[in-house]
């Protein structure tokens, strides 16, 4: 945290002066490159301090709990839908943890490259479709199809990439939405009866062990998917400090003065797309087996604001935040479903009635309230709150994720 | 030949949809650099009033129907306007947090749409003429595609006398040109924000009314759709440029219906195909200032 303490709060630009030109965006460096305000900060390079030995233990012993989880009989009422054993609990638990880790490989572009890429769906549904397309059609083994999927991703997120980083900040948001679009269309059009179209397809197990087969196997499931949440942030966290990613966080504050510097911004870009995608596509195919079949919801631009809205909620910038965004939307989403179904609602007069049984009103509503009065997310507010008990002036923290933001545009 | 014609008819019916709604977003992300996602949502209100007007009023007369596409507009105009006072006036020069407050307001307000009048498409009928087709030139085009060409003709048109006659137009223009500019002649464009808002709003709910003639149905999901084609007409055509919008609307509208037909229904893909083109030759766009 040594390199939030120099924020000043009052750093904004006086209007339009740095609106149009890319040498005019302000700050001279003074942050390091990675800034990720709540929990692992990446760039305490002179010696690691206790809290941050104290944020990787906790995590660690987080993880080992999650891991006993499905060996313990817990119960969260108003949280899981029964106790922690039972497979109903484990799957929504696994899909807590594949959206926390989506949107990890998000955070990766939104919080670290800057780039605001409304096309990431399309890798997500790519792994998805690819594994299950590839299963149904070819008689070989999981991991060959699931290596066959990764290829197909790396061309495609290559391809993708290399067009639309050809601009950026909000354009590159639409091209990439119009590629993603375009994946989803194809999806819908159904070519040749392989993706099944609105009704999507349904995973052929022949081929698959059989440990990762049915309603009985779902910790086993549940396994696979914390270990791809801890796998994925892992490889964020290295990346994140990696000089890749110094260079991306670099270029995503200034731009031409990387470029100055000899370095080849599209390229550190290109690397930081094609990684996420790859990243993200693997998370698909645990979901497709998750699942167990391909639903046409996998590859929609919708997904993609579902991530953007998990990591805008966790806290920009964040990859605690992320993981929290992650596991707190989906979770709500699931209670807000139940909810809307509940007697409850279903007896209040129409005016209350009507929006309280569409979960993504609420959602939406949440959201914008984030966005205008917590603009730190989750994370940032948690970070905040923890500053000012600790009595320590200053309130850099909720800056940091706004200039991430801003310097996405 | 009749075949080509129908298409070419039908092309720009669609064409002038995707006008209708690219227009405005072209001149909002001109201006202020934002991203409208809301804009759909402008569009499917307006739909969805221009339908209860049609429902509760009478569908087959043209007053009921000219009524309609007014309190439509008016129904865009007056969300727009709300959206940009409320919220998005809030966040000024942070133009990912105003990207992120109108996806959250899209979200929001087309599961409302869904909780108000249900996921279903709900069928509309206009004035009895909208069902009889025209013979030119051998093809018989159906009716309701001249309607909507004569409406984007004429929100063209008025946007342009606007924008090159009036003192209003011309600060949007010079806002376009360079903000800062204009800002530091102590002028407010604020004003000028929230008026290019309800023009635009305006617009969609316009092109939500003429839309459900065209296809003949409102749908929740109405806006979210013609949305993602008015952001590619909006990128082909070069952002913040209001002819580029009008060009490439008719282009890319064009071209996907005769691939629809010709290419067996690979209409949206190649229109994804084209921009990709567009972007690879001039990224900027048919008439967009070079960046």
């Amino acid at each position: 945290m040594t390199t939030d303490t120099d924020t000043n709060s009052t750093g904004r630009p006086a209007v339009g002066s740095g609106a149009t030109l890319p040498t005019g965006k302000r700050r001279t460096g003074r942050r390091g490159a990675g800034g990720a305000p709540g929990g692992a900060p990446d760039t305490g390079r002179p010696g690691i301090t206790g809290r941050r030995l104290a944020a990787w233990a906790a995590g660690l012993a987080g993880v080992l709990l999650l891991v006993l989880l499905p060996l313990l009989n817990i119960s969260l009422p108003g949280v899981l839908p029964g106790p922690s054993y039972t497979p109903g609990s484990l799957q929504l638990l696994a899909m807590c943890m594949l959206m926390a880790a989506a949107a990890l490989t998000y955070h990766l572009l939104l919080g670290v490259a800057g780039l605001l890429s409304f096309g990431h769906a399309l890798y997500f549904g790519a792994g998805v479709y690819g594994l299950a397309i590839i299963l149904q059609n070819l008689d070989i083994p999981l991991l060959p199809a699931m290596g066959l999927t990764l290829l197909v991703v790396i061309v495609l997120a290559h391809v993708v990439g290399s067009i639309s980083l050809r601009v950026s900040g909000i354009p590159f948001a639409m091209v990439t939405l119009a590629f993603a679009q375009a994946g989803s269309v194809i999806v819908g059009r159904n070519p040749d009866g392989k993706t099944g179209g609105d009704e999507g397809l349904t995973l052929r197990t022949d081929n698959l062990p059989d440990f990762l087969v049915g309603v009985v196997n779902t910790r086993n499931l549940y396994w696979l998917a914390l270990a791809v949440l801890v796998a994925v942030f892992v490889i964020v966290t290295w990346v994140q400090s990696s000089r890749a990613g110094h260079a991306a966080a670099a270029v995503r504050e200034n731009e031409l003065r990387v470029r100055v510097l000899g370095l080849q911004p599209y390229l550190v870009k290109l690397l930081i797309f094609v990684l996420s995608a790859i990243l993200v596509s693997v998370i698909g195919m645990v979901f497709l087996l998750l699942q167990s079949g391909a639903i046409p919801r996998a590859i929609s631009s919708d997904l993609t604001i579902t991530l953007l809205v998990m990591v805008v909620l966790g806290g920009v910038g964040s990859r605690w935040g992320a993981v929290i965004g992650g596991v707190f939307y989906t979770i709500l989403d699931q209670r807000l479903t139940a909810l809307a179904n509940s007697e409850a609602v279903r007896s209040l007069p129409d005016i209350l009635r009507v929006p309280l049984s569409e979960p993504l009103f609420i959602l939406g509503t949440l959201f914008i309230l984030v966005v205008l009065f917590l603009p730190g997310g989750l994370a940032g507010t948690a970070e905040r709150l923890g500053r000012r008990r600790r009595g320590r002036a200053g309130n850099g923290g909720a800056e940091t994720p706004r200039e991430i933001l801003e310097d996405a545009a | 030949m009749s075949t080509v014609i129908l298409l070419l008819f039908t092309g720009l019916g669609l064409g002038a949809l995707y006008f209708l709604v690219a227009a405005g977003l072209s001149l909002i992300y001109g201006l202020m650099g934002v991203l409208n996602f809301a804009h759909g949502a402008f569009l499917t209100l307006g739909a969805f009033t221009g339908w209860e007007i049609a429902r509760r009023a009478g569908s087959d007369n043209w007053g009921i129907f000219l009524l309609s596409l007014i309190i439509g507009a008016a129904a865009g105009a007056a969300f727009a306007a709300f959206t940009e006072f409320v919220l998005i006036r809030r966040l000024y020069q942070r133009h990912i947090e105003q990207v992120l407050i109108t996806l959250g307001l899209s979200l929001a307000t087309v599961a409302l749409f869904d909780g108000i009048w249900g996921t279903d498409p709900v069928y509309i009928q206009g004035p009895a003429w909208f069902k009889d087709t025209t013979d030119i030139l051998g093809a018989r085009i159906p009716n309701d595609r001249f309607v909507c060409i004569v409406a984007a003709v004429m929100v063209l048109l008025a946007l342009v006398y606007f924008l090159k006659k009036t003192r209003y137009g011309m600060i949007i223009r010079a806002g376009v040109e360079n903000r800062s500019m204009v800002t530091a002649l102590g002028i407010d464009v604020r004003k000028a924000f929230t008026l290019v808002f309800t023009i635009g709003g305006a617009a969609a709910g316009l092109g939500g009314v003429l839309a459900s003639h065209y296809f003949g149905y409102v749908s929740p999901m109405l806006g979210g759709s013609l949305l993602i084609f008015a952001f590619i007409v909006t990128v082909i055509g070069g952002l913040g440029s209001l002819t580029g919008a009008a060009i490439a609307a008719v282009a890319v509208a064009v071209l996907q219906q005769f691939a629809n037909f010709y290419l067996g229904g690979t209409g949206d893909f190649v229109v994804v195909l084209a921009l990709a083109l567009v972007l690879l030759f001039r990224p900027s766009g048919l008439l967009g200032r070079t960046a």
